[in-house]
């Protein structure tokens, strides 16, 4: 089941869609960047965004940056959303499980098919990103630049770039390999990142036969999340929201890499998805199949 | 082959099936009919463990379902209210992507099991169009094509001819004749009595959930104690058979009586012109229009009380139960009248009866 999946989501039109959007994003901005020069000022806007102008090759960080706060976990929502609630509305659910899938395993396929689209994403704005952040700005610029991060992160510290080098977070240069390597680890906490929000919607998804409103509601929870983020009296449980640490790869680009937020956040990915999970499969196992 | 021990299966406030012993056996062909609503795609799913009963049992092949149901699908072929595939594949790919999603699919023989059983539906020469540019006849032929993918020794198979045109009709039913000649047993869901009638050996009523017959088919239409009479000396005939003589319409006179032969010699001793004579059987229609009420597509502003005497009038024979309505019994009970070539088999009451193979 688990490649039939991943064979289907990939030979379908609306997957290859999605990811040209994503891809398209960052490039659209860099456009926008590059013709007019402007960037926004450290602080403010996209992470790494200020200091692109002076070196392309950080653009990746940038463009993922760009993405993952609304548009990554909208798709995946939609597309996690779809998972049992869409097979359900076109009626494969139900010669699915007489082919016979176990119902277990089709949940498994399908956080997994999501985790998979995930993961080629953020490769492939990464990807498109450094090709666009090189065209457009050259790599390893000179020019000295301060950068900071915004949201979680906003102790971040003034960065300048120094030769061929490009620079941490943190102001010391990032060798060539470091930065790959960093960009690496963002790129598998950002696809672990959307864990929660797959399962989350998955879950939604065993509940009804529209994957519309699995999306939505999976959707809902993510912007309360957000505006729980931002709500000083909702300190309490800030720590436990799954969107808080999701901008916790930033301290990947810091000198040394600060593991805390980022151990944090993986833990806590980790527990929504078993949670999700588990309720997901606690009511497709013993749900009347009727679509 | 099936057999289910007061299975009842509840949503909410609606019995949707109602303590059915459903009782099928190797090698039969069974209909199950009933008005919509009246439980059949419920208790079909039940049996392939897709909605899990209320109460009572079930067993499929030797295994109990739902808790070893695993077992026994892959031995089971089915179609569910309807076919549904990807729209965005070609038809060979949908059935590719079936066959590897579940277990027991040899991938060697996979291209020449689809192309096997895309011949048996009739779409062998099926392109790579997708399949939402399908009509609705070959998604049908799809459907049933995903069903006979692994040579199941049962199918199930809820609405097979939905959206078949006549001819689309009579090749379905012919193919599920041949394969049950060859050993599958086949169970099928239908409100087409002639579909029914003309496929099927055994048969189960449901009505509102519960089982109302379940009996050969060929027990059921035994011919009754009635003969029917066409002839152009209605009136000397019926003064001749006074006595005997139950109803009258027109030149079509219903005799009470069981010896045709003697009736026709007594007819044509006396002088008179006899067109055609049989003697009456119970149509399949009379049978299930006797034993079911509306189906639940049907809303009435004032419901006749429910709960009429429906079972113990079936389950006493027939003798004293009110005459059926002439339409229906000159067409169907008189199989003599059939005219080749203007039967539609999509219509009842024209369908010619063919002989139980």
């Amino acid at each position: 089941m688990i490649h039939v999946e991943l064979f289907r989501l990939f030979r379908r039109p609306r997957t290859w869609m999605i990811l040209v959007l994503l891809c398209a994003l960052p490039i659209t901005v860099a456009v926008f960047i590059a013709v007019t020069d402007l960037v926004p000022s450290p602080g403010q806007g996209p992470a790494f965004l200020s200091a692109v102008l002076s070196d392309g090759s950080l653009y990746p960080a940038a463009g993922l940056a760009i993405v993952l706060p609304v548009f990554l976990p909208v798709s995946v929502a939609v597309l996690s959303g779809d998972g049992v609630a869409g097979e359900s509305g076109t009626g494969m659910l139900r010669y699915l499980l007489v082919r016979p899938v176990a119902r277990t395993r089709l949940l498994v396929a399908k956080l997994i098919g999501t985790m998979s689209f995930v993961l080629a994403a953020v490769v492939l704005v990464a990807i498109t990103s450094y090709i666009t952040g090189v065209l457009a700005f050259g790599s390893g610029g000179v020019k000295p630049v301060s950068a900071t991060s915004s949201g979680a992160v906003s102790s971040a510290v003034t960065g300048i770039s120094i030769g061929t080098a490009s620079t941490s977070l943190s102001g010391t240069p990032l060798p060539a390999g470091q930065l790959i390597l960093r960009v690496a680890y963002g790129i598998g906490y950002i696809s672990v990142s959307m864990l929660g929000v797959a399962a989350i919607a998955l879950f939604l998804s065993t509940f009804t036969d529209s994957a519309l409103g699995a999306a939505l509601g999976a959707l809902a929870i993510l912007v309360t999340s957000e505006v729980l983020a931002t709500l000083d009296a909702a300190g309490a449980v800030r720590p436990y929201l799954p969107t808080n640490y999701w901008l916790a790869w930033i301290d990947l680009f810091r000198q040394p890499i600060l593991w805390y937020n980022v151990q944090r956040g993986l833990a806590i990915q980790v527990v929504y998805a078993l949670v999700f999970l588990g309720a997901a499969w606690a009511n497709f196992s013993t749900k009347d199949v009727t679509g | 082959m099936i057999t289910t021990r007061q299975v009842t299966k509840r949503f909410g406030a609606v019995l949707a099936v109602d303590r059915v012993d459903l009782d099928v056996r190797e090698g039969d062909r069974y209909g199950l009919l009933g008005p919509n609503g009246s439980g059949k795609t419920t208790l079909l799913r039940m049996l392939l463990g897709l909605v899990f009963a209320t109460s009572g049992e079930i067993e499929v092949d030797g295994c109990p379902v739902p808790r070893k149901v695993a077992q026994v699908l892959p031995r089971i072929g089915a179609l569910i209210e309807g076919p549904a595939a990807y729209g965005y594949l070609s038809g060979r790919a949908n059935l590719a992507l079936l066959d590897a999603a579940g277990p027991g699919s040899v991938r060697r023989t996979r291209k020449a099991r689809i192309g096997e059983a895309l011949e048996r539906v009739g779409l062998a020469g099926v392109d790579r169009r997708p399949v939402r540019a399908y009509s609705l006849g070959m998604r049908q032929r799809l459907g049933l094509a995903a069903a006979l993918l692994r040579q199941p020794s049962l199918l199930i198979l809820d609405e097979p001819t939905n959206g078949l045109d006549p001819r689309g009709i009579r090749e379905i039913r012919d193919l599920l004749i041949e394969l049950n000649a060859a050993g599958t047993t086949i169970l099928l869901s239908s409100h087409l009595l002639s579909e029914v009638e003309q496929l099927c050996t055994r048969i189960g009523v449901l009505d509102r959930g519960r089982m109302v017959i379940q009996d050969e088919l060929a027990a059921l239409r035994a011919p009754t104690d009635r003969i029917v009479l066409h002839t152009p000396d209605a009136d000397r005939a019926a003064a001749l058979l006074d006595g005997t003589l139950l109803t009258r319409d027109g030149d079509r006179l219903v005799i009470r009586g069981e010896d045709s032969a003697q009736l026709n010699a007594r007819l044509v001793g006396a002088g008179l012109r006899v067109a055609e004579l049989a003697r009456e059987r119970r149509s399949l229609e009379d049978l299930v229009v006797d034993a079911t009420r509306p189906g639940s597509d049907r809303v009435d502003q004032f419901r006749p009380s429910a709960e009429p005497q429906v079972e113990s009038e079936l389950s006493s024979e027939h003798p004293s139960r009110p005459s059926p309505t002439p339409e229906s019994a000159s067409a169907l009970a008189i199989p003599l009248v059939e005219t080749p070539g203007s039967a539609s088999p999509s219509d009842p009451a024209e369908s010619p009866v063919e002989p139980a193979p």
